[in-house]
């Protein structure tokens, strides 16, 4: 009887799930506890603060699709981001910061994966923020170890005779993917071609979309 | 092709903040290429100014990481180990 007055049902006679709120855990209170510190004492703003937070919000998977969509059609950009990742990106106006960034490109042959076994290290200024599975225990220790199921299970299935190669950013690189460049897309502006470019593609755990899904 | 340059990644389990995946602890691969230097992390960690050690970007073979458990063996891993981690070695026997 859905719709008989039971404390546990809504009034949509759904059942009532409990909230999801924890205490603040010991790090988040320490966090809270240095920002405001530092508010008092005068070594940043909460302007600042929130300044810097938007700052992050705004950087997204775009950068990182112009950025292949630039190699795809630019070839000496192109051997530019492969020599030199940081200064390649750096002259589109994606600063990589303090990091260093390694691009590596998919072909037949080879296709490029990326993972952070020892944490979340993510291209962040050309992808924005990880994905949550990115930094979940499953993806970091299973990629290094079953890289052709991790990737069937995102929708990918390589035949034998593509290499898969890993790189575990352990250091102080960060790395992007350059997919494959889509069957059918001859002639394609830079700007279209990035709208193939997806997330996952630079993060090798997906491929661009072909023109027919874009369509 | 380029001859290769094998190194073995120390098999020590030191503790504190470390950079070196254990699973690869132990095991040999070749230098894909060099970079750095960067500052050593396990020093940063603590508060140390971090000397400025060499990083290489080290292939492993999956048969080498992963033993006769590997998915597919001529798959390849290659991370990033600071120097003091290495040490040159001979090529494993041929697969």
């Amino acid at each position: 009887m859905p719709h008989d007055h039971h404390d546990h049902l809504s009034p949509s006679g759904h059942p009532y799930r409990p909230d999801d709120d924890h205490p603040l855990t010991y790090w988040q209170q320490m966090e809270i506890a240095i920002r405001e510190i530092l508010i008092e004492k005068g070594v940043t703003t909460a302007a600042e603060i929130n300044a810097q937070i938007d700052a992050m919000d705004a950087r997204s998977p775009a950068n990182g699709a112009a950025v292949v969509a630039r190699a795809w059609t630019d070839p000496a950009f192109r051997d530019d981001l492969l020599a030199d990742g940081s200064a390649a990106s750096a002259a589109m106006g994606f600063d990589i910061g303090p990091m260093k960034l390694i691009a590596v490109e998919n072909t037949p042959d080879v296709h490029n994966i990326i993972v952070c076994t020892l944490c979340s290290c993510y291209p962040r200024n050309l992808l924005g923020l990880p994905p949550d599975w990115y930094k979940s225990r499953a993806y970091r220790s299973r990629t290094v170890r079953e890289p052709r199921k991790v990737l069937a299970e995102f929708g990918v299935t390589l035949p034998d005779s593509t290499q898969v190669r890993v790189h575990d950013s352990t250091a102080d690189m960060r790395y992007i993917v350059i997919p494959t460049r889509p069957a059918g897309t001859d002639g394609w502006s830079a700007g279209d071609l990035a709208g193939l470019v997806t997330r996952d593609s630079m993060i090798g755990t997906g491929l661009a979309r072909s023109p027919a899904d874009h369509a | 092709m380029v001859e290769r340059t094998y190194m073995r990644v120390r098999p020590d389990m030191p503790p504190g903040h470390v950079r070196t995946p254990a699973y690869l602890r132990g095991k040999t691969g070749w230098v894909e290429r060099r970079l750095g230097p960067f500052p050593n992390p396990e020093e940063l960690a603590y508060g140390h100014k971090g000397n400025r050690l060499p990083v290489m970007r080290v292939r492993f073979t999956m048969a080498e990481v992963w033993g006769a458990g590997a998915e597919t063996p001529d798959d390849t891993i290659d991370a990033e180990i600071y120097a003091h981690w290495l040490e040159e070695t001979d090529p494993p026997h041929a697969s």
